[in-house]
């Protein structure tokens, strides 16, 4: 712990204008950060929602439709966090149940057929701890859901927008070229929890952010992302409309990128970039 | 991060357990060498305790043909973790000290009853079974050893989840070995995913629940969020038998519970039955 510390007041001090891992954690979380809806406003043209998991549910925590932009006709995808207490009542907060996922899947395989490339947005706390969420399979969802998208045969880009909560957020964050936004974050745990339980002290959130290396730079540098998106100075909150159309150039850039490469070696590609995730041996 | 309170549970055993072992299901005690005669069985509930992976490959493959691959690939230290309690290193330096292991999975090649197979074991007393860079890559590469030797693959699950030590990349893992298993399906290999108790968070939500078959073992815990953490979201007391490999089966995520003894005749059989 005393070199986490040290680490982070050295890093104060050297810079003191730049952002501590815990001050991304805040600006991540938020709620005048733009969310799913602005994205969808402000990225896209023409979306049109489709619901359901065709199984049990719609649920409103993770949401998809078509939509076009610059030429390209899409899937989108993304965690839906709301503004309000309202919004996020009757979203979950951004927290995927089981039917979620297999909504994402469902609309995926319908992109796939017709070659239409899919854009995620990652934005939750993570995946929804709750009774129904078990008992229909939250880790068979998710599980599915990796397994799925690394085998997608048609380019995926993913956009880590706000919150990358766990294995609930990287559900919909396999892909083909993984953008993440300036001041997003993205972790194996959330802080507070790691907290809890390696410092049995979740006061100790931000020495636990700072070690697990959890912003964009950071993950830039482990190849865990590919592509940091620039916000607006002070962050996505203070304009949201900069901050969509720096997310806007990113996404377009990346579609078109990937647009003319054959399926078989974009699924290779995709592959090859997972297997490539942590091997130090 | 289930591993963490079972330790806390653990520690609330008397010193006794020199020569005491409890059920920690049903909490009746007994005699060490009775729990240890009946395989780690409790006599009163049918808990299925947690075994080493070297006791757990002593009885799935045939004597002497468990071959292990892939040692050299152990954990990886990148992000110098620290935390409250000291470092990552010098706890995994320990945990290899008192198991023997260096990951916490091992896997090889072996045969089950006469059956070639790739067989992956998890070991919770390696970090509480946790899911770090190493568990991964030796996976992913059981897997793709599996699909250049045309050999079914066998993965006994028992873990708290991602190792939170090794930060976004034992995340990454999840997606890594997912997309390894889902290699070895489409190369027309079947995949026997074995989740015995505890199997929860970052490894039940990944290569454990994608079994072409997923077995388990009598009151076995598996899920994916913690017991407490559910309970304080939605603020209601959870039955006793939620995320057991009962209430799995009967949720319809379990194809079988299937007894320790009759296990390595059961996958035999299926493997048989697939023609391997």
């Amino acid at each position: 712990m005393a070199t986490a510390r040290a680490k982070t007041s050295d890093r104060k001090t050297a810079r003191p204008s730049n952002p501590t891992a815990m001050d991304r954690v805040k600006l991540a979380r938020d709620a005048k950060r733009p969310h799913l809806k602005d994205f969808i406003a402000n990225v896209f043209d023409d979306f049109e929602e489709l619901h359901g998991d065709r199984l049990v549910n719609d649920d409103r925590g993770l949401v998809g439709g078509f939509a076009s932009l610059g030429g390209f006709n899409v899937l989108v995808l993304g965690h839906n966090k709301g503004e309000t207490v309202e919004e996020n009542m009757a979203s979950n907060f951004g927290m995927a149940n089981p039917d979620g996922y297999r909504k994402a899947m469902r609309l995926a395989k319908l992109a796939e057929r017709f070659r239409n490339p899919v854009v995620t947005f990652v934005d939750t706390p993570g995946a929804y701890p709750g009774r129904e969420a078990e008992e229909r399979g939250q880790a068979e969802a998710i599980a599915k859901s990796l397994e799925f998208f690394a085998a997608l045969r048609t380019p995926v880009v993913v956009v880590v927008t706000g919150e990358g909560g766990s294995g609930g957020a990287l559900a919909i964050a396999v892909g083909d070229r993984v953008l993440m936004m300036e001041n997003a974050v993205y972790s194996v745990i959330s802080p507070e929890g790691c907290a809890g339980i390696l410092w049995r002290d979740g006061s100790k959130a931000p020495e636990a952010a700072e070690a697990l290396k959890i912003t964009a730079p950071d993950l830039l540098k482990l190849g865990a992302i590919d592509e940091i998106v620039p916000e607006p100075a002070g962050g996505a909150q203070k304009n949201r409309k900069a901050a969509c159309s720096a997310v806007k150039k990113a996404v377009l850039a990346a579609l078109k990128d990937l647009a003319g490469m054959p399926v078989d070696e974009l699924v290779e590609r995709r592959y090859a970039r997972l297997r490539a995730m942590g091997d130090f041996y | 991060m289930a591993w963490f309170e079972k330790k806390e549970a653990m520690a609330k055993i008397p010193p006794t357990k020199a020569l005491w072992a409890v059920c920690p299901k049903c909490m009746s005690h007994m005699e060490k060498s009775v729990w240890k005669a009946n395989g780690c069985i409790c006599p009163k509930c049918n808990y299925h305790g947690r075994l080493s992976a070297r006791e757990r490959i002593a009885q799935i493959a045939d004597a002497g043909t468990f071959a292990e691959v892939f040692r050299e690939v152990s954990y990886s230290d990148h992000l110098d973790f620290h935390d409250a309690t000291g470092d990552y290193k010098s706890k995994v330096e320990a945990t290899i000290a008192k198991t023997g292991e260096n990951e916490s999975v091992v896997v090889g090649t072996c045969e089950i009853s006469g059956h070639r197979a790739m067989l992956g074991v998890m070991d919770f007393a390696f970090m509480g079974g946790s899911l770090g860079t190493g568990t991964g890559e030796r996976i992913a590469r059981a897997c793709e050893q599996a699909i250049a030797e045309r050999r079914p693959l066998v993965i006994f699950s028992a873990s708290g989840g991602a190792r939170m030590h090794e930060g976004i990349l034992s995340l990454m893992q999840m997606a890594k070995t997912s997309a390894a298993i889902g290699r070895v399906k489409a190369a027309g290999l079947p995949f026997v995913s074995v989740l015995t108790d505890p199997t929860t968070g970052g490894v039940s939500a990944s290569y454990a629940m994608l079994g072409d078959i997923n077995i388990t073992e009598p009151r076995a815990l598996i899920g994916f969020a913690g017991r407490r953490v559910i309970e304080n979201t939605i603020h209601q007391k959870l039955p006793a038998d939620f995320q057991s490999a009962e209430y799995l089966e009967k949720h319809g995520f379990i194809d079988r519970i299937v007894e320790r003894k009759d296990l390595k005749a059961f996958i035999a059989k299926m493997l048989a039955f697939w023609n391997f």
